[in-house]
């Protein structure tokens, strides 16, 4: 069963817990929602890229060898956008309140380039206006979401190495620092 | 008044009679065809009439079903490494693809009592489905340039869920490989490890002494060997069994009942409906072998529980169809023999259980892996190439397994002689690494 976020609810909720018995307009922006909800998906995304896959992985310890069949692998470990994706599906088994996933506009795997024409446009406006986000609305099978798109930017060599070397990369000059894709987040609206 | 009192009643007896005849076939199993809406698939077919198998809650909706297919094929799924998990269809990104087929359910592609729909693998949707995702191959792998959606799946490409032995980076790591490689030799699985238990009452019914020859098969049995005593099996005297239930092996050889459970052989059982009979299976059988049942006795034998004997004889004593009686023509059964011969070092020689029934690893909850016999038949069955990593990577190359196992005139002759086709995927790989 799908459980939308309701804007106007938690509004509600919000004020009925404040005690004071009127319908306010105060409550979660959408965008401070999915702001939230970003900053807790970037941090742990830095913090694996950094701690676990460029200092123990090939760039540098090389104890480890972050790779697509990783599970194949005796001392695999999972690619952070693999990370990234687990994490998604096991929220994803836990809440439909709201998703996400990574993209780009030069995936490594092109089930990862975007596809809806919010995806795009998205996407689009991150890579032309570094630091800043996307916001907008759109509907997709039927139900309406507010769906923002982050800047994932290259934050360790590890990133940029590898989308660089990668023989399924469609560019091979990213840079530290340069957007190389986006997270979409989408939050369903009643 | 008196005639419209007359036809309700006639009405309301012959609604009572026809609810009567209908409620007695959803209860009684031999008159539950009347709701089959058709056959199913040949995987299922041991179960065709046990409708809760699959359809567990009268009142569940596609949620219900999924529960059903993954209760007996997750695990399967998971150690495939699965390249089409539900959850890679569950962003709402994906919502125009569930639309046309909604892979967040096995249904979707495994339809079931639509026969007239089914391809091979038990897939119901038309063979060119991965078209709806991946129509674009061509811009990203100019080997793919022009094939045709529905060569996807053809043996030693792709598969939609295990593609362990057929993933790209895998084809190179063995591209160069010999057909038969140096050390050509079967992993040895791990010890069963059990504390035997100790007998008070070591009597035994008069009536079930053994015979002189049966008793010395059993005092050579590893059975014997390792101390245990005919009240292990058979219970004490005031509860003697004298033909021991599959329950009583499973006490200590609890994986190899569980994968049996899993398979064609024991899937009846597993189910509740009694041992799998031979007459039953859509297989070519030998006459002579209709009457027979499976348990764990019917292949290793109720007192020697010879292991050799359930590798070759035990299966060819059943199975009548071409592949298996072209077996023993096979260098296959020569290094068998020769094995038991002493000719060549053990794990040389190839049996039926050696591709059917593989020494597979499994895992625990815990993460703790072992190797154990893989007793159902049908896990690396379908499609053939699960086969390639468990069983032929043992002795041959990657590529040669690739080819053999796409050469169905090979293995209806059991593989005498060399593959005749080849599967160009090891060579595309290359091509793409350079």
């Amino acid at each position: 069963m799908l459980k939308k976020l309701s804007i106007a609810t938690t509004v509600i909720a919000a004020a009925a817990l404040s005690g004071c018995g009127e319908e306010g307009t105060a409550g979660i922006a959408p965008e401070v929602y999915t702001d939230s909800l970003f900053a807790v998906m970037k941090s742990d995304r830095t913090n694996y890229t950094k701690l676990i896959v460029q200092r123990l992985g090939p760039n540098k310890g090389d104890y480890i060898k972050p790779n697509e069949h990783w599970e194949d692998m005796e001392e695999g470990a999972p690619l952070p956008a693999q990370m990234f994706r687990y994490g998604a599906e096991g929220v994803a088994e836990m809440t439909d309140t709201f998703t996400y996933s990574l993209q780009s506009i030069w995936p490594v795997n092109k089930q990862n380039a975007p596809s809806t024409a919010m995806e795009k446009e998205g996407l689009k406006y991150i890579a032309d206006n570094p630091g800043e986000n996307f916001y907008g609305t759109e509907e997709l099978g039927g139900v309406k979401y507010f769906t923002a798109v982050y800047p994932d930017v290259a934050v360790s060599p590890a990133c940029t190495t590898c989308h660089n070397e990668h023989k399924d990369s469609p560019r091979d000059d990213f840079q530290l620092g340069e957007v190389m894709g986006g997270v979409v987040i989408r939050v369903p609206l009643s | 008044m008196m005639k419209k009192k007359i036809i309700w009643s006639l009405w309301a007896v012959s609604t009572t009679a026809l609810l009567g005849y209908l409620s007695m076939g959803l209860f009684a199993n031999e008159k539950k065809d009347l709701f089959l809406p058709g056959p199913v698939m040949h995987g299922h077919h041991q179960v065709e009439m046990q409708c809760s198998t699959c359809h567990t809650d009268p009142f569940g909706g596609g949620e219900v079903l999924q529960d059903a297919c993954t209760s007996c094929h997750a695990k399967e799924l998971k150690t495939a490494l699965d390249s089409h998990p539900k959850t890679k269809f569950t962003d709402p990104r994906n919502a125009d693809r569930l639309e046309l087929i909604d892979a967040r359910f096995c249904v979707a592609c495994h339809l079931e009592h639509q026969p007239e729909l089914m391809h091979p693998m038990g897939v119901s949707e038309p063979e060119d489905f991965c078209v709806h995702c991946h129509q674009d191959i061509g811009e990203e792998r100019e080997s793919h340039v022009g094939l045709e959606m529905t060569t996807c799946g053809n043996s030693g490409c792709h598969n939609f869920h295990d593609n362990k032995a057929l993933y790209e980076e895998f084809l190179l790591d063995h591209k160069d490989e010999p057909d038969l490689l140096p050390t050509a030799l079967l992993p040895t699985t791990d010890q069963i490890e059990v504390k035997i238990k100790t007998i008070n009452d070591q009597s035994i019914p008069n009536q079930f002494e053994l015979s002189d020859p049966d008793h010395k098969k059993w005092l050579a049995s590893d059975h014997a060997q390792a101390g245990m005593q005919c009240q292990h099996c058979h219970g004490e005297v005031a509860n003697w069994s004298s033909q021991p239930e599959i329950e009583v092996c499973a006490d200590c050889h609890k994986d190899e009942t569980d994968t049996f459970g899993l398979g064609m052989h024991g899937f009846p059982w597993k189910q509740g409906l009694g041992l799998a009979k031979v007459s039953d299976s859509f297989l070519p059988m030998h006459s002579d072998a209709v009457h027979k049942e499976v348990d764990c006795q019917s292949c290793h034998g109720s007192h020697d529980y010879d292991i050799q004997q359930a590798a070759v004889e035990s299966c060819l004593g059943c199975h009548d169809d071409t592949h298996s009686n072209n077996f023993k023509a096979s260098k296959h059964f020569q290094l068998f023999e020769a094995e038991l011969n002493k000719e060549v070092q053990v794990g040389s020689g190839v049996t039926c259980a050696t591709c059917h029934m593989p020494r597979m690893k499994i895992e625990n909850e815990f993460g703790q892996e072992k190797l154990i016999v893989n007793h159902n038949q049908s896990d690396v069955l379908q499609p053939n190439e699960k086969m390639i990593r468990p069983v032929c990577m043992n002795c041959h190359g990657l590529g040669f397994s690739i080819n053999a196992l796409a050469d169905e005139k090979l293995i209806k002759n059991n593989f005498q002689g060399a593959p005749s086709v080849h599967v160009e995927s090891i060579d595309w790989a290359v091509a793409r690494d350079k």
